[in-house]
């Protein structure tokens, strides 16, 4: 095993987390993040590859779904991102299961994911997103944008998880604070 | 003064305040301008031409007059309206546009030039001279007329970004914004009522008749107390929708901290809500418009209305004794409130000849008021009487009701043009509106409350059939029901001026001379006056003027129309449209993945779009930027340097088809490029100029990984999206972003193939003969962390790019250092990586600049004429293959020492800067210390064939005027032996 | 503005990149007799009503679809919206 010691995207080797009110929002690197996108007249397949890996149907649009090791998330038409705890060969995986059916693509450290649990949730993304945050509903998956950067957003029953450009770590933390500490 | 009772005012607790640096008292509840009034103050602010001397007009924000600057510091705020500021406790404003002060003002002579400061006066005396007009006349009329002076200092407030989401917005808190939201409340539809004012319920505050069995304030606060514990129903006070926009989208502007001293820590002053609605009801009720006649300026002379809002709500009134002059029924009850206030009414002066009377005050039936007196503030009113008689008043207040104008603002924001309706004589909105509108109660043109009521319900119930909802209207309470009885008045004639605008200072005698002159259609009329054209958009006086218009052109006031309503319906401060965009947080910044080490060797950072990268890397000693670049420079070419090139767009190009995909993307061929082997491309858009380039490397039959500039990695990924989805639909290929994927770092330099030895995982061979120039492959380094390679060169040098899984790139950078330290490897940042770019003629930005073709770039046998590529039929245009084309050539100065300046244009020896005499233009310049002259590259025309020609390269801009000579761009090593070695 | 996304439903037209006519989907062919003209057509000549147009609109922000738009330039009332890789087959575009 090599001996280069990761760092958080937002540059620490131990997560952040800060609570605000009701709120804590959670840096979260321990996840692995591929994306698997449908070959031309390979949907079919590529839907049953994926359901074989998530131990049910690929997420429909604007969808998330957890399946029993690994979540997906619908980000476009016949593409999805799917999700794992943290290993280096997810997107091997992924691969070896879609075959010629997918177009795999290592997005682990394209992203810095943050996780909002607590109360306040929808308090605080009205103020960064004009996602209908209120009327989402758990297993909603959504792109928007966050003070100028793109990031997916999803729901979950208790919990909201933000995946947002990995370079911009700092700035969507940031935004995240100061939103927090304004709406709450 | 204050009132002994009433009003909704908390006289338990006191509030002190300072006008003018003196000290005041008010109530929780008062407005600045209420509780001045209640201390006697009636005197507020200075016109903003003549000086003259003004009071509050207005109870709300169409206030013209009342304009005071309000705190200190960086948080003054200039032209705040005194009628709408909520008075805290230490509250300070002050008065404006006036000098020394505001009760002598040394510009009030302008009052007396008068008869020269007309309409258009400016425009026909500053004619001559033109170069006067910059330097001379405009500060000085800057200086002398206008509003109140912005702070200079930063505003230490922080104003945010709202989105919210909404079945039926209801915008007005009034009878029918009340009944409209408990109607689609009740109902269960998602519902925002949103009201600028701090207390909702509208006029039903300023009124003391009943609803149901309760006053109008207690009717309207059990309402609210209902829609409160209603989670379906978010209410908004302090809220001002300012704009309707397209596709049911509202802009409001809530202010969340102006009525506390300063924000609470972390709260922002503002929010800029987006409102997302289905549906929206305008029920944002009526504004009063005043009557003109001579010296209708005074202070104390108020909005009938108005004067009854200070009485019932404020328990303030500017005198206790007062006249009334109106022409409708109105103004009647606003006699009949302040009576019960306490306050003596000593006459109603109504216009109409059959006007109705009202028990306990003379009402001067068929009379006008034709002058006042009162320098600081009003003395008497002289009134002419029916029977041409005159008679003086002694008055301290004069309440004026010309009657009342629908706010219909928001109804007309996507050009609707409202509709004259003779029975109230007013214009009312008409069908033409913002799809999904509605309008209710005064605001439409219904007047009582009881039709406020009912039209609230019925609006509310329509829009909730339109989402499918079915409501049950809730029962409507027994309240006043009168009719609107009004005949039209609006100007008493007279020599004397007569205010229409107050606060830009128009009167009726402008609009005769705007007629006069021409200017007769109201866009006209409104341009060659100024009227309605201040801060309050002519809240109160359009009506007035256009109707002085119409009455002078004889036409009808219908005829007449309106100017165009535009958002936003009233001021919104820059900051909150900024919101948190401000200072280091403009925008995100991107940081590489060697940001903090590359911080913690003292580098000097440059923005690059957002991304931050290392400049240069100063050392102790070094005194000029330049030294330390030339130390770089040098350093990685005698031996190995080390630059983070993460910024570089990558897109993942994957499917059967993707080679093929890029060979139409790219206007050199691609298809044959085999596996493990990089290919430098140049993509050009449709029209055949160059639009960016970069490399693509193919790590496997179906699948590339393509390099893009970092300005354009988004465009790039854009137009590729366009030619996948819109021009090739049944290509298989599949696209995504991988830039922030992977750190990215470029080794260059004779030793940097010593250097990766000892970083690459045994197994792989990256020898010459294994891996030459333009190869990748998927490697590992540092046992076992999975890598990619290329064997790409920027700098000319034998040169690398490493990649590896950005989390480790911050350890990878100090593994790589650490193993550079025998060769003296020297980290170097932008401007190395630009010189070393410039010594090899390469081109970048500065370059593909949007005007260039491959054939200017001396590309032009890339552009492959076997394949179809987007941009190659249009490259070939005669135009742009003109024989003097130009060439991308380098130059040197004939003195090594001369700096050439970049963006200097090309002249003959002895010719005349003139365009015509133009050949080319410097596009990249540096110091090259591997040469010791300065060098520069650009495009010259037919430069190709110009090799050893002396020019001159002219800067106009800096007054540089430099020799050069015309060289290859290619500085240094033109065979690229050392790319290969 | 909102566009209603075929797949996504109603989004906010900030969320989108504008680029123009849809005409853009009918990229001459570049190797056929002609071409010259037929791509100065393309790259240069527009129409500009007002009223109905078709126009394309990249959903930068959201699932990156490539859409054509129909849009009222007067009112912008917005008729339809398709996927354009929808409409480019219905034109006959394929690989």
């Amino acid at each position: 095993m090599h001996d280069l010691a990761p760092l958080t995207a937002l540059g620490t080797t131990r997560p952040r987390q800060d609570t605000i009110g009701p709120l804590t929002i959670s840096e979260a690197p321990d996840w692995a993040l591929a994306s698997v996108a449908a070959r031309l007249e390979q949907e079919r397949a590529c839907a049953d590859a994926l359901a074989g890996l998530l131990g049910g149907p690929a997420p429909g649009i604007a969808q998330h779904v957890q399946g029993a090791e690994l979540g997906a998330f619908w980000i476009g038409p016949h593409i999805w991102l799917i999700e794992a705890p943290y290993t280096p060969d997810l997107a091997q995986r992924v691969k070896s299961a879609c075959g010629g059916s997918a177009s795999v693509t290592d997005q682990t450290d394209a992203w810095v994911r943050f996780d909002l649990t607590g109360g306040g949730i929808v308090a605080v993304m009205e103020r960064l997103s004009n996602l209908d945050i209120a009327q989402m509903q758990p297993a909603q998956a959504r792109r928007t944008v966050i003070e100028h950067l793109g990031c997916y957003v999803i729901r979950h029953a208790d919990s909201l998880t933000i995946y947002g450009p990995r370079a911009s770590a700092q700035s969507l933390h940031h935004a995240l604070v100061t939103a927090a500490k304004s709406a709450l | 003064m204050r009132l002994p009772s009433g009003g909704q005012i908390d006289r338990t607790q006191k509030l002190s305040f300072r006008f003018d640096g003196q000290y005041y008292k008010g109530h929780p509840g008062d407005t600045l301008a209420s509780a001045l009034m209640a201390n006697g103050v009636r005197l507020m602010g200075r016109s903003f031409k003549y000086h003259r001397p003004r009071g509050v007009l207005t109870a709300g924000s169409a206030e013209p007059n009342a304009l005071v600057a309000l705190r200190t510091g960086g948080r003054q705020e200039p032209n705040t309206r005194a009628t709408t500021i909520e008075l805290f406790d230490g509250l300070q404003a002050f008065s404006q546009n006036a000098w020394p002060s505001l009760r002598f003002d040394a510009l009030a002579i302008n009052d007396r030039l008068s008869n020269f400061l007309t309409a258009g006066f400016y425009y026909k005396t500053f004619m001559w001279p033109a170069a006067f007009w910059e330097k001379l006349y405009e500060p000085l009329i800057r200086r002398a007329a206008g509003l109140g002076a912005i702070t200079t200092k930063p505003d230490p407030d922080a104003y945010d970004k709202g989105f919210v989401h909404c079945d039926i917005l209801i915008i007005g808190a009034g009878p029918a914004g009340l009944m409209a939201a408990l109607t689609a409340g009740r109902a269960g539809a998602r519902v925002i009522l949103a009201d600028e004012d701090s207390r909702m319920g509208g006029q039903l505050n300023s009124e003391r008749f009943a609803i149901a069995d309760m006053t109008a304030p207690d009717w309207a606060a059990q309402i609210l107390a209902e829609l409160s514990t209603r989670p379906n129903v978010r209410l908004m006070s302090r809220t001002t929708v300012f704009g309707a926009f397209d596709h049911g989208i509202y802009g409001a502007v809530e202010r969340v901290s102006d009525h506390l001293p300063r924000p609470a820590q972390g709260k922002p002053r503002q929010i800029l809500w987006r409102i997302y609605s289905r549906r929206a009801i305008l029920a944002t009720g009526a504004l009063e418009r005043p009557i003109a006649f001579a010296n209708n300026d005074r202070p104390g002379i108020l909005n009938a209305g108005a004067l009854r809002s200070y009485a019932n709500r404020w328990a303030a009134a500017p005198a206790d004794t007062v006249a009334v002059f109106t022409n409708n029924d109105d103004g009647h009850r606003t006699a009949a409130d302040l009576m019960a206030q306490g306050i003596t009414v000593a006459a109603l002066i109504d216009t109409r000849a059959d006007a109705p009377t009202l028990p306990g005050v003379e009402c001067l039936a068929g009379a006008q008021v034709i002058d006042t007196t009162g320098r600081l503030g009003l003395n008497s009113v002289t009134v002419r009487l029916a029977n041409g008689r005159t008679r003086k008043l002694k008055v301290g207040a004069l309440g004026v009701s010309g009657g009342w104008n629908p706010n219909l603002a928001l109804s007309c924001h996507q050009r609707g043009r409202p509709r004259w309706d003779d029975t109230i004589a007013a214009f009312v909105p008409t069908a033409d509106l913002p799809p999904g509108m509605s309008v209710a109660g005064a605001a439409e043109g219904q007047f009582s409350t009881h039709a406020a009521l009912s039209t609230g319900a019925a609006r509310a119930t329509q829009a909730l059939a339109d989402l499918g909802r079915i409501a049950t209207p809730p029962d409507l309470p027994q309240t006043e029901d009168t009719p609107s009885r009004i005949t039209p008045f609006w100007h008493v004639t007279g020599d004397k001026r007569a205010w229409l605008d107050f606060q830009n200072d128009v009167t009726v005698k402008d609009v005769k001379l705007a007629h006069q002159e021409g200017f007769r259609a109201v866009e006209h009329l409104k341009r060659y006056t100024t009227l309605g054209m201040a801060t309050d958009q002519g809240k109160s006086s359009n009506m007035g003027g256009l109707a002085v218009m119409a009455e002078l052109t004889g036409q009808s006031i219908a005829q007449t129309g309106t100017t165009i309503f535009r958002p936003p319906y009233t001021p919104v401060a820059l900051g909150a449209l900024a919101g948190r965009s401000t200072g280091q947080d403009f925008r995100p910044r991107r940081l590489t993945p060697s940001h903090t080490w590359a911080t913690e060797q003292g580098a000097v950072f440059v923005e690059v779009g957002l991304w931050m990268r290392a400049q240069y890397f100063p050392r102790a000693g070094e005194k000029t930027w330049r030294e330390t670049v030339d130390r770089e420079v040098l350093a990685t070419r005698a031996s190995v340097g080390v630059c983070d090139v993460t910024t570089l767009g990558k897109i993942d190009v994957q499917g059967r088809d993707a080679a093929e995909f890029l060979n139409r993307i790219y206007c050199n061929g691609f298809a044959k490029l085999a596996v493990g082997r990089v290919r430098y491309g140049l993509m050009l858009r449709e029209d055949g100029i160059a639009f960016d380039d970069g490399t693509a490397a193919r790590l496997a039959e179906d699948h590339v990984v393509v390099t893009t500039t970092t300005a354009n990695a988004v465009a790039v990924y854009r137009h590729m999206e366009f030619a996948r989805q819109c021009l090739w639909p049944d290509m298989d290929v599949q696209l995504i972003s991988t830039t922030e994927a992977w750190a990215q770092y470029a080794i260059a330099g004779p030793n940097s193939r010593k250097l990766l030895q000892k970083l690459v995982d045994p197994g792989f061979d990256i020898s010459n003969d294994a891996f030459p120039f333009m190869a990748c492959t998927e490697i590992t380094v540092c046992n076992g962390c999975p890598a990619r390679l290329f064997r790409i060169s920027f700098s000319g040098e034998l040169a690398y790019e490493l990649a590896v899984p950005t989390r480790y790139g911050d350890a990878l950078m100090r593994r790589i250092m650490a193993a550079g330290a025998e060769f003296d490897l020297t980290p170097y940042g932008t401007e190395a990586l630009g010189v070393m770019r410039i010594e090899k003629g390469h081109a970048a930005g500065n370059e593909l600049n949007g005007q260039t073709t491959a054939l200017n770039l001396g590309m032009g046998r890339m552009v492959s004429t076997k394949k179809d590529s987007i941009g190659a039929v249009l490259s070939r245009r005669e135009g742009l293959n003109t024989p003097d084309a130009l060439r991308l050539v380098g130059f040197r100065p004939k003195n090594p020492k001369a700096r050439i300046p970049a963006g200097a244009h090309l002249l003959a020896k002895g010719a005349q800067m003139l365009a015509a005499n133009d050949q080319g233009y410097v596009t990249s310049a540096c110091y090259s210390p591997c040469l010791q002259t300065h060098i520069a590259i650009g495009f010259l025309k037919d430069g190709a064939a110009r090799m050893g020609e002396s020019l001159r390269a002219v800067s106009p801009l800096t007054g540089e005027d430099i020799e050069v000579e015309i060289v290859s761009a290619h500085f240094i090593d033109p065979e690229g032996e050392r790319l290969r070695a | 503005m909102i566009i209603n996304h075929p797949l996504l439903g109603p989004c906010d037209a900030q969320e989108f990149i504008y680029k123009g006519d849809a005409r853009l989907i009918d990229r001459p062919d570049g190797m056929s007799d002609g071409a010259e003209a037929a791509f100065y057509d393309y790259a240069y000549l527009r129409d500009n009503p007002a009223g109905e147009h078709r126009e394309l609109w990249f959903h930068e922000q959201g699932d990156r679809s490539w859409l054509v738009v129909t849009r009222n330039t007067l009112t912008h009332e917005i008729t339809s919206v398709e996927l354009a890789r929808d409409v480019a087959r219905s034109r006959g575009r394929s690989a």
